[in-house]
């Protein structure tokens, strides 16, 4: 019997649905969130991932249901009644004023006094290495600087959670890399709970303590990335986590399966299926495969290429394979 | 090589060439018509008459500009010019930012275009149809005050006054002030009055805080339209000001067709024009042109 702490949550959705003149955006949707956690709602676009967070936020109200925070129904509160803050998918920063008027703004606007807010702001600036930018305004600035404004602006007032909207969908991929760890970094830092929408899977299991994978305004399952890629719940987390082959109703991971030639002894306890490899694609780090099985299935494999060169067996297209890989690793669908 | 041909490549090969074609005739328009008559109306304001034949005497003289400072009556008439010209300005964009909201962010589409039309027909109607409607609204025994007695309130003696004007005036030039604030509400992107919310301000701060500093420029693209335009009116002032109601375009008005001082007329119409100078050297101070 496992041990756990548990946690109250600090925002739950109870039963919360929402359509837009007739589609339906959310159908009856549950949802705990944990105090501190760093939680990610996961899906294709117009799967209702974003809905959520603007119903969280406040932007959308229910059409039935509750939306607690810290035990309090707040599914009838404005946004400026409720403590939680977001961080924008365009940034939205206000071009009229300068970075430390922004960072400031939200603590202006509880009436703290000038000194003091835009002091505030200055710290929070410097937080995220803008310190000397205050004076500037966001026109100045490049992408990856705005949106560590917007990240500022948000959490210099402390709330309860902070929402992000697909805050790194318009950065190229390097600083999306650097973002992502100081994300993480301010996230620990500071214990806030983030709720984080991202429709990009990588970024989801790198990032988060557990994920909520939606589709269609459903969600699909809920879990930790492990969960989520070992064990899905559904065909949809399968595929949309991750590249699968699905084997009747199993999930095999083509990372788990290794090619070798037809004579090659076969491991104690492995499955091992003949075929053709069709496709060869060099990765760098990886090579990944479609082998073509003799049974008519079509299989993706990924190679390791840790074998120092030369020594590699290479295989192109058109090569007899066996295809191995252990009983175990093959999973049910839903277990 | 065809003519429709050899004018096309020779614009691609030579770029001034098509920029020529398409600014020549707007140039020679403004240049030739809209500078030089400003120009002329300048030059003439240093001219003289003799007052016993009434010759135009050109020259250099500062008689006309002496007699406009020395005349109290010239510098009341153009006190009240341009104050009510403000005041109307004030007064029109109070009343135009209820309607560019709701237009622009309440409305849904078929609302939306009733409104922009209820705004655009007046402007296709006649000038005069509408200032004598307002006559006939205002006058002593006109349709205000039908109302008032018949509510049982007394009459309110404001046709004929400045105050007619200032609600004439207003009326007249409110479509100029809704269109630009109305398209500069529409520019700001929803997300930033979303940001506003969330971070805590209700929804005057945010109207103070974020959309009247973001709709500026529009609000003073309107409010050149209603000043220069109740700046240079005539005819409102004399159909619904009554006596003592003079404007700058008055006197300019009577001294070209009545005393045949045309000099003199030029002189005060060079006023209106510093105002606007001034109005819109303010207006660049307070950043109203940075996003042009």
């Amino acid at each position: 019997m496992e041990v756990k702490t548990i946690t109250p949550p600090i925002v739950q959705l109870e039963g919360v649905a929402k359509s837009y003149g007739g589609a339906v955006a959310l159908a009856r949707l549950d949802l705990d969130v944990r105090a501190g956690e760093f939680f990610t709602l996961l899906g294709p676009s117009g799967s209702g991932k974003t809905t959520t967070l603007r119903l969280i936020a406040g932007f959308e109200r229910p059409d039935t249901g509750r939306i607690l925070l810290d035990g309090a129904d707040v599914a009838r509160l404005p946004p400026f009644d409720r403590n939680v803050n977001t961080v924008f998918q365009d940034y939205a920063l206000f071009p009229h004023l300068t970075l430390v008027e922004n960072v400031a703004y939200g603590l202006r606007a509880k009436k703290m006094p000038k000194a003091q807010a835009e002091a505030e702001a200055e710290k929070a600036l410097e937080a995220v290495k803008l310190g000397a930018y205050g004076g500037r305004k966001p026109a100045q600035l490049s992408g990856g600087q705005r949106q560590r404004v917007a990240l500022a602006r948000a959490m210099v007032n402390k709330p309860r959670v902070l929402l992000l909207d697909e805050p790194l969908g318009a950065l190229d991929l390097k600083l999306r890399h650097q973002m992502q760890a100081e994300l993480k970094r301010l996230q620990h830092e500071t214990g806030i709970t983030f709720i984080y929408v991202t429709h990009d899977q990588d970024e989801a299991l790198s990032m988060s303590d557990r994920i909520a994978v939606f589709s269609e305004g459903r969600i699909e399952q809920v879990g930790t990335p492990f969960d989520l890629y070992e064990r899905p719940a559904t065909e949809f987390v399968a595929d949309f986590v991750g590249t699968s082959n699905i084997l009747g109703h199993a999930l095999l991971r083509p990372e788990k399966v290794r090619l070798q030639p037809l004579d090659a002894p076969v491991p104690e306890g492995a499955n091992a299926k003949p075929g053709i490899v069709r496709e060869s694609i060099y990765l760098g780090a990886v090579t990944r495969y479609q082998v073509v099985l003799d049974d008519g299935a079509l299989l993706a494999v990924m190679e390791t290429n840790s074998v120092p060169l030369g020594n590699r067996l290479r295989l192109n297209a058109g090569d007899q394979v066996l295809a191995v890989w252990p009983k175990a690793a093959a999973v049910n669908i839903g277990n | 090589m065809n003519p429709a041909k050899a004018i096309s490549s020779l614009s691609w090969r030579r770029g001034w060439v098509a920029v020529m074609s398409l600014l020549g005739l707007p140039a020679v328009w403004f240049g030739g018509l809209y500078l030089a008559a400003i120009g002329a109306m300048f030059v003439t304001s240093f001219w003289t008459v003799d007052s016993l034949s009434g010759q135009l005497i050109p020259g250099f003289s500062l008689v006309n500009f002496q007699s406009l400072l020395s005349g109290h009556v010239y510098i009341r008439i153009a006190e009240r010019t341009i104050f009510i010209a403000a005041a109307v300005t004030i007064t029109d964009v109070i009343l135009a930012w209820p309607v560019a909201y709701a237009m622009v962010r309440l409305a849904g589409p078929r609302l939306r275009a009733a409104m922009m039309a209820a705004v655009m027909i007046p402007l296709w109607s006649s000038y005069l149809a509408r200032v004598y409607a307002w006559r006939l609204i205002l006058s002593h025994d006109g349709v205000l005050n039908w109302a008032l007695s018949a509510i049982g309130l007394p009459n309110a003696h404001i046709g004929y006054s400045n105050w007619a004007m200032w609600i004439v005036f207003s009326y007249l030039w409110l479509p100029f002030m809704i269109l630009p604030v109305s398209a500069a509400v529409e520019r700001i992107p929803p997300s930033l009055l979303e940001a506003s919310a969330d971070l805590g301000a209700r929804g005057l701060a945010t109207f103070r805080r974020v959309m009247v500093p973001m709709a500026l420029p529009g609000m003073v693209a309107g409010a050149i339209s209603t000043f220069s335009l109740t700046l240079g009116d005539y005819v409102t002032p004399m159909l619904v000001g009554g006596r003592g109601s003079d404007f700058i375009g008055n006197v300019v008005y009577s001294n070209v067709g009545v005393t045949n001082n045309i000099p003199f007329a030029a002189a005060y119409a060079v006023l209106p024009l510093c105002v606007m100078g001034v109005f819109l050297l303010v207006a660049r101070k307070l950043g109203a042109f940075d996003a042009l």
